[in-house]
């Protein structure tokens, strides 16, 4: 390391022996500090932000108001970005989130087939499995094949609707509530908000589940 | 460009492994990577779907071994190389030996950190009226760019219903190529699964795209 600033993680400082690809990036984050390209301190603080403070409780937040506010959830469907925005405590919303809504009759499922397209800002950085080969391949093709992977089965009359993000607009799920939660409130519903549930591979947690 | 990138309908690949408690990060060069890819991002040294189109320029049999973030940081390094801000003898020396090239927007410091963590707009006003309203049927061009393209294969040729118009935004396939913005309207347009996949496809099943006017022609 040519750059001595303070890591939040020291872990491998003291290794003997670094893999090769770690080896490259720390010479090609050498090579870009020492050319004034990058701030060490600004990429520590860009890690840190998705590390502690942008995760799936934000879209949770999110789901449990619309579970409980009717005018939120008209608002949510109609223009996502703006209905968000409109949440002090939820900040950071991107440009055209579009939030679909599941019901008994259809289930929606969101892919990138190209990439790795999500709505990072509500739920934290993709899982491994968002990225990689088999969801990408698959989802457009057997969605109910993929599901069984997740242990979800479907009624085979619900129509499943796959929104594969090949532009800049993110989807969102917006899950059922699910049954037996009357009069709970925003925060407790929220808990049930997976986030498996808001990418449309999984179902909220059942009341009484374990968390 | 048809590389293995453009993945949607493809056999093969396996069952879906979902990880438990998974980590945000699987080792400390991931989030460098991550970070780096943000920081020059925001620093104006190239555009995300230029960032895209080195990820799908990486050769098939490399790509489809490479872990995500290997992904993300040979397509960092070889964009850096040909974009002129490094050169081939620094990534080998691991050092800086030549003067740096000026960044469009200035290096990205830790107070403009939080302003880029809000996903950036790329709608732009509409040069031109839309073609297409909701619900008019139209047919995914058969097109087979060398270069970047958002259009999956699996669409091609095909007939969808417009759903959604988002608008006019950044036409990738011009911005990747760095041709400018090139702004176009912006569809979401559903296809039937059995369409797409025949007859032994799921019946029930609706695949939408976003859609980029030019990638489509009316149909009847």
């Amino acid at each position: 390391m040519s750059h001595d600033h303070d890591h939040h993680h020291h872990h491998d400082h003291d290794h003997s022996e670094l893999s090769e690809t770690e080896l490259r990036v720390r010479a090609l984050e050498t090579i870009l500090t020492e050319k004034g390209y990058v701030e060490p301190a600004a990429l520590d603080a860009i890690i840190q932000a998705y590390e502690t403070k942008i995760g799936p409780h934000n879209g949770a937040r999110v789901v449990a108001k619309a579970w409980t506010d009717p005018a939120f959830k008209k608002a949510l469907l109609e223009d996502g970005s703006k209905a968000i925005g409109t949440l002090g405590h939820v900040s950071r919303v991107g440009d055209h989130l579009v939030v679909v809504e599941n019901t008994p009759a259809r289930h929606n499922m969101v892919v990138c087939t190209l990439c790795s397209c999500y709505p990072w800002e509500m739920l934290g950085l993709p899982p491994v499995w968002y990225k990689a080969a088999p969801y990408r391949s698959r989802a457009v093709k057997d969605p109910r094949g993929v599901l069984a992977d997740f242990d979800v089965t479907l009624p085979k009359e619900i129509e499943i609707r796959v929104w594969d993000s090949t532009a800049e607009t993110r989807f969102l799920v917006l899950p059922m509530r699910p049954e037996g939660t009357e009069g709970w409130s925003e925060e407790q519903l929220a808990e049930l908000v997976t986030r498996d549930s808001m990418i449309g591979t999984g179902f909220p947690r059942q009341p009484g589940a374990p968390s | 460009m048809n590389g293995v990138h453009d993945m949607g309908g493809m056999d093969g690949f396996g069952k879906v492994e979902p990880e438990p408690n998974e980590p945000v990060f699987h080792a400390e060069w991931e989030s460098r990577v991550l970070a780096m890819v943000r920081a020059m991002g925001a620093a104006g040294a190239f555009n995300i779907d230029t960032s895209r189109f080195y990820r799908e320029m990486i050769p098939p049999h490399v790509y489809l071994s490479s872990s995500y973030y290997k992904k993300w940081f040979l397509g960092l390094e070889e964009m850096l190389i040909e974009k002129g801000y490094l050169t081939r003898e620094e990534v080998a020396a691991g050092h800086a030996m030549q003067p740096a090239k000026a960044l469009k927007h200035g290096k990205l410091k830790v107070e403009g950190v939080e302003r880029t963590m809000v996903r950036g707009k790329f709608a732009r006003p509409a040069p031109a009226p839309a073609k297409f309203n909701i619900g008019d049927r139209v047919r995914a061009r058969n097109i087979h760019p060398a270069t970047h393209t958002r259009l999956p294969r699996y669409v091609r040729g095909h007939v969808g219903v417009v759903e959604l118009n988002h608008g006019c935004h950044v036409f990738p396939d011009s911005a990747a190529m760095e041709l400018g913005e090139n702004p176009q309207w912006l569809y979401t347009v559903v296809f039937e699964g059995r369409d797409l996949w025949g007859e032994d496809g799921d019946p029930t099943l609706k695949v939408s795209i976003d859609a980029f006017e030019p990638y489509l022609d009316p149909a009847q």
